[in-house]
């Protein structure tokens, strides 16, 4: 069988994503939970996992260099092209990105790429089933390969436990890590916010599943904030032919869910959550 | 003065602090380093109008020169070069123009080209220019873009920052060699998460820095325990007021849609200036 994968992103941070996110979970049967904004994972706020395994991620090596060795010869400054180097050959380690160059030019192998730790990943339980997630140390590079390994485990706990369906929790922006949590997946959920930041953001995440043919449908959260704006999201996707499977109405409810740290389809049975059920209804069906 | 605006999650209102800061202050610039979805510009009439392109150096393969030798492929640090039977395959989107499989090709069958991966643009009025990049669809780096930003600071203007979301690489680097970083936050459980993540950032840099309660109101006071527990300077709370969501929804800054907001960045203004 076959496991699907649905992403939900929103271009910019704050419209909503992670709440509409962990209410999807709640309401999902057979499936499992990854977080993909390894950046600022908040998923596991309201998802209080149990962490099963743990695991590093290492992403790219960093150049250490060995001052005893070290000629001055001045090649590493020459030839690395993130100013990690100042003029006297000094390193930077915290500028480094991983290149290997000033490895592969230093005359007296003064300089060794060696491993680092660059953020942590996690196979957890929650009372909705197993979330994948991780961490991103602070400074390391916004990491596409970190979010592939959240996925990939994800798969391997869903076709182990026999899941059906993978829901990704997407990160903010439109660069490595969009790109990794959306390539390849079934369907992308894009949770737009009727203001202009909102559809700027929104447009341009509905620029990359085009670019790389992924399936998209949308949702408007806070819909009724600005109803123009909500028509003209209306008439954009129109014209992209992407299905809106609903409209959310501003609501405090959201809020207060999270302050006391659960979803919004447990704290309450009131008309946002029923609007959410509705319209996980419509992605399962979309699916 | 540089300062940046930060804060450890997405669409807690640095945009907004940012650019009404950067209209309640004078002599003031705007350098928006979101380039992955810049939005301070949205505030502002004036149309953004391209003035640079950014580009990364990218091999090009001769492939007449070319032995398959294969020391590029596995040279790469981001495997963007592989080579599968008889065949060089380039993959342009991974490179990260660092130039090192051009020093290792024993034949010399590579140089480089310009890859395009975003621009640079510039708005807003002769008092308050304001700057953007943008990074083009389907590129996956844009830390380029932002050092070239960083590069149109003026000296002689306060020079305001909108940064990138979260703690990863781009943003930190918009958080180094600044005079004061404000983290903008909200009163929630996912606001004070990622707020803590940011101090944790910004005490290793060493940057000053002090907080701003957005949408306060929303919450309850966990980020207020948490300022004064840790001795952080709470620089201000913009309360949560639905006009100021209508008009942010219109790309109407909140000091020009409701001028008695004005006062509130000017007082903001003023902590910041006596602590650097
Ligand atoms: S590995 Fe690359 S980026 Fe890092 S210091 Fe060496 S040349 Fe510079
Ligand atoms: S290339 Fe090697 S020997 Fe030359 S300055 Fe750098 S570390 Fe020293
Ligand atoms: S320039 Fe650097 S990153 Fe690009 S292909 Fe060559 S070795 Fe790889
Ligand atoms: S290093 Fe030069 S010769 Fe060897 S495979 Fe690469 S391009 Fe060809």
């Amino acid at each position: 069988m076959m496991v699907k994968e649905l992403t939900i992103i929103s271009g910019k941070g704050g419209c909503g994503k992670t709440t509409i996110a962990s209410s999807f979970a709640a309401l999902a049967k057979d499936h499992v939970i990854a977080d993909a904004d390894v950046d600022a994972a908040d998923m596991h706020i309201l998802l209080q996992p149990e962490i099963r395994k743990s695991e590093v991620f290492h992403g790219l090596n960093i150049a250490q260099k060995n001052d005893d060795l070290c000629i001055n010869c001045g090649k590493c400054y020459e030839n690395c092209r993130y100013g990690a180097f100042d003029p006297d050959n000094t390193l930077h380690p915290e500028k480094c990105e991983g290149c290997a160059v000033c490895e592969l030019v230093c005359p007296v192998d003064a300089i060794k790429m060696v491993e680092r730790q660059a953020g942590e990943a996690f196979i957890s339980d929650t009372r909705f089933g197993p979330l994948v997630h991780a961490k991103l140390h602070a400074g390391e590079e916004a990491s596409g390969k970190l979010v592939a390994l959240v996925r990939q485990r994800a798969r391997e706990v869903a076709e182990k436990e026999g899941k059906e369906l993978i829901l990704i929790d997407g990160p903010p922006g439109t660069g490595c890590t969009v790109i990794a949590a959306m390539t390849g997946v079934n369907l992308v959920l894009v949770v737009f916010e009727p203001t202009l930041s909102g559809i700027h953001d929104a447009k341009r995440i509905i620029e990359v599943a085009k670019h790389f043919q992924i399936p998209a449908i949308a949702l408007i959260n806070k819909y009724d904030i600005n109803t123009e704006n909500t028509r003209d999201i209306l008439d954009y996707c129109k014209g992209e032919g992407i299905d809106v499977v609903g409209k959310i109405p501003y609501d405090d409810t959201a809020t207060q869910a999270m302050l006391s740290e659960k979803t919004v389809v447990e704290y309450t049975d009131g008309p946002l959550a029923l609007t959410i059920r509705e319209i996980w209804d419509r992605v399962e069906k979309a699916l | 003065m540089k300062i940046t605006v930060a804060s450890g999650k997405g669409g807690t209102g640095k945009t907004t602090i940012a650019v009404n800061l950067a209209l309640s202050v004078k002599n003031s610039m705007l350098i928006d380093c979101d380039v992955e979805g810049p939005n301070s510009h949205l505030f502002f009439r004036e149309p953004m109008v391209k003035i640079k392109d950014v580009s990364i150096p990218a091999p090009k393969f001769d492939l007449d020169t070319c032995t398959l030798c294969g020391k590029c492929a596995e040279f790469c640090q981001y495997n963007a070069i592989s080579i599968i039977g008889e065949k060089l395959l380039f993959f342009e989107e991974l490179c990260h123009g660092c130039g090192g499989c051009k020093i290792i090709c024993p034949v010399d069958a590579i140089t480089e080209v310009d890859h395009n991966v975003g621009l640079i643009e510039k708005g807003g009025t002769e008092d308050l220019p304001v700057y953007h990049g943008l990074l083009n669809i389907s590129e996956p780096f844009g830390v380029p873009i932002i050092n070239e930003l960083k590069q149109f600071a003026d000296a002689s203007k306060i020079t305001i920052f909108d940064s990138p979301p979260g703690t990863a690489c781009p943003a930190v680097e918009t958080m180094r060699d600044v005079d004061f970083c404000i983290l903008v936050t909200e009163p929630t459980p996912f606001g004070l998460h990622d707020l803590t993540l940011t101090v944790d950032v910004i005490r290793q840099i060493g940057t000053p820095f002090g907080v701003v309660v957005n949408r306060d109101g929303i919450g309850d006071d966990r980020v207020d325990q948490y300022c004064e527990k840790e001795g952080i300077p709470l620089l201000a709370k913009i309360p949560n007021d639905m006009e100021v969501a209508k008009l942010y929804s219109r790309g109407v800054p909140m000091v020009t849609g409701l001028p008695k907001y004005r006062k509130l960045f000017e007082e903001m203004f003023q902590k910041i200036r006596e602590m650097v």
